[in-house]
């Protein structure tokens, strides 16, 4: 059986990118925010996990409006990126597992989720900045990804229990895969943040901070909430706890906190780190 | 009842949203190309008429009038890459979106610090 050795939460904004291509991490906007990946890389570098699945939304790359999956997973060899628009360098390919995405697929349709799968496709920064920040010096080539995409554009938008139940039934497929290999979940974006309009830098550290409690102790109180609310209480763009939800979905029975971080601002957001491993 | 009120300030990017905004959210997705981000500086106007957007549209292009893009359906996400061929970024655009120059459009980001006892 694979095994599911931890989440990881983290923001997957381009200006984290940025920084590291810049080599700003020990600079005083950065620093406190960076010390928070130290002890997930020490993480990833002790328990080698060999696959990552990695749970983050398109931001118009790979996805624009004329064919927009609501939910999508990769079942690609590899995963090309791009500047998107920004001059952002690309960085090497993602390697895929797509016999893990396969077993994934069938899984999940046989329990009546039915996601789009994308047998090619662009990432973004929502998969790449995670990959290429934990795994520093483009050593995430050696960590196979199953990029898992959810709406966060247009509304409507899956529900927050919707996302949480997809994650659940994703972590069912990873257990009863037939093989010795060792996963860990990605959720990525968010937290408070709003992009658009006059309301444009609006952030709520205190709700982000339950979120977080919520995370580790009840993540089932967060399903109560509709995107609508979460626009109202955490941005526009607080709908990304999405995907931070659909990486706890992953996990069934009680997690431990190991690591957390909320750092704000971080460009126009607040920025969470969170590690949590199965108790 | 649920509560489905948009906070002022926000639009919300819905169905209705899409559909009027589809031809400029279009036009800025070929701004993840090299080739449509020279194609649209070399002439803006004919770039808009290319993808059909309305007038209003092609005028708030014409005078990066960010809020009547959004007013008038474009998504963040290829406004976005509309800022990224003018050369601003996600603090250039907040600022313009609420009135403020970029450094007070940081001040009040600032203002919400949290976790930054170095920063």
């Amino acid at each position: 059986m694979a095994k599911m050795i931890g989440m990881i939460g983290t923001s997957h904004i381009p200006a984290i990118g940025r920084a590291v291509d810049q080599g700003l991490e020990n600079t005083p906007y950065w620093v406190d925010f960076f010390a928070g990946y130290k002890p997930m890389r020490e993480f990833l570098q002790a328990q080698k996990p060999d696959i990552a699945v990695l749970f983050y939304n398109d931001h118009g790359l790979s996805m624009f409006l004329d064919k927009k999956p609501t939910f999508a997973i990769g079942a690609a060899a590899q995963y090309e990126n791009a500047d998107e628009g920004w001059g952002i360098n690309p960085i090497p390919a993602l390697t895929g597992e797509t016999e893990l995405s396969w077993h994934i697929i069938n899984h999940l349709i046989e329990n009546d989720f039915d996601p789009t799968v994308c047998q090619e496709i662009k990432v973004d920064h929502g998969a790449t900045v995670p990959m290429s920040v934990l795994w520093p010096n483009h050593s995430y080539q050696r960590i196979k990804v199953i990029p898992v995409a959810i709406n966060c554009e247009r509304h409507p938008m899956p529900k927050p229990s919707r996302s949480y139940a997809f994650g659940k039934a994703i972590g069912d497929a990873i257990r009863s895969w037939n093989s010795e290999e060792k996963v860990v979940v990605l959720g990525t974006g968010g937290l408070s943040h709003q992009l658009d309009g006059e309301r444009a830098g609006y952030l709520n550290t205190d709700f982000d901070r339950m979120c977080m409690d919520q995370l580790v102790t009840n993540p089932e109180a967060l399903c109560q909430y509709t995107n609508d609310d979460l626009t109202r209480i955490a941005g526009a763009q607080g709908v990304e706890l999405a995907m931070w939800l659909a990486a706890r979905g992953c996990f069934s029975g009680p997690v431990k906190e190991v690591e957390r971080r909320l750092v704000a601002p971080i460009s126009n957001t607040a920025a969470g780190l969170q590690l949590l491993l199965p108790a | 009842m649920a509560d489905s009120s948009t906070p002022h300030g926000t639009y919300k990017f819905d169905g209705a949203m899409a559909t009027l905004g589809y031809n400029l959210n279009r036009m800025c997705f070929t701004f993840n190309e090299a080739a449509g981000r020279e194609a649209f500086l070399q002439d803006e106007a004919a770039y808009c008429d290319k993808f059909g957007l309305n007038e209003v549209q092609k005028e708030a292009i014409l005078k990066r009038d960010i809020i009547t893009l959004l007013r008038n359906g474009g998504s963040i996400y290829y406004l976005a890459k509309f800022a990224g061929v003018l050369g601003l970024n996600v603090q250039d655009l907040g600022g313009i979106m609420t009135g403020q120059t970029t450094a007070e459009f940081q001040a009040y980001l600032d203002s919400q610090k949290v976790g930054k006892p170095n920063g």
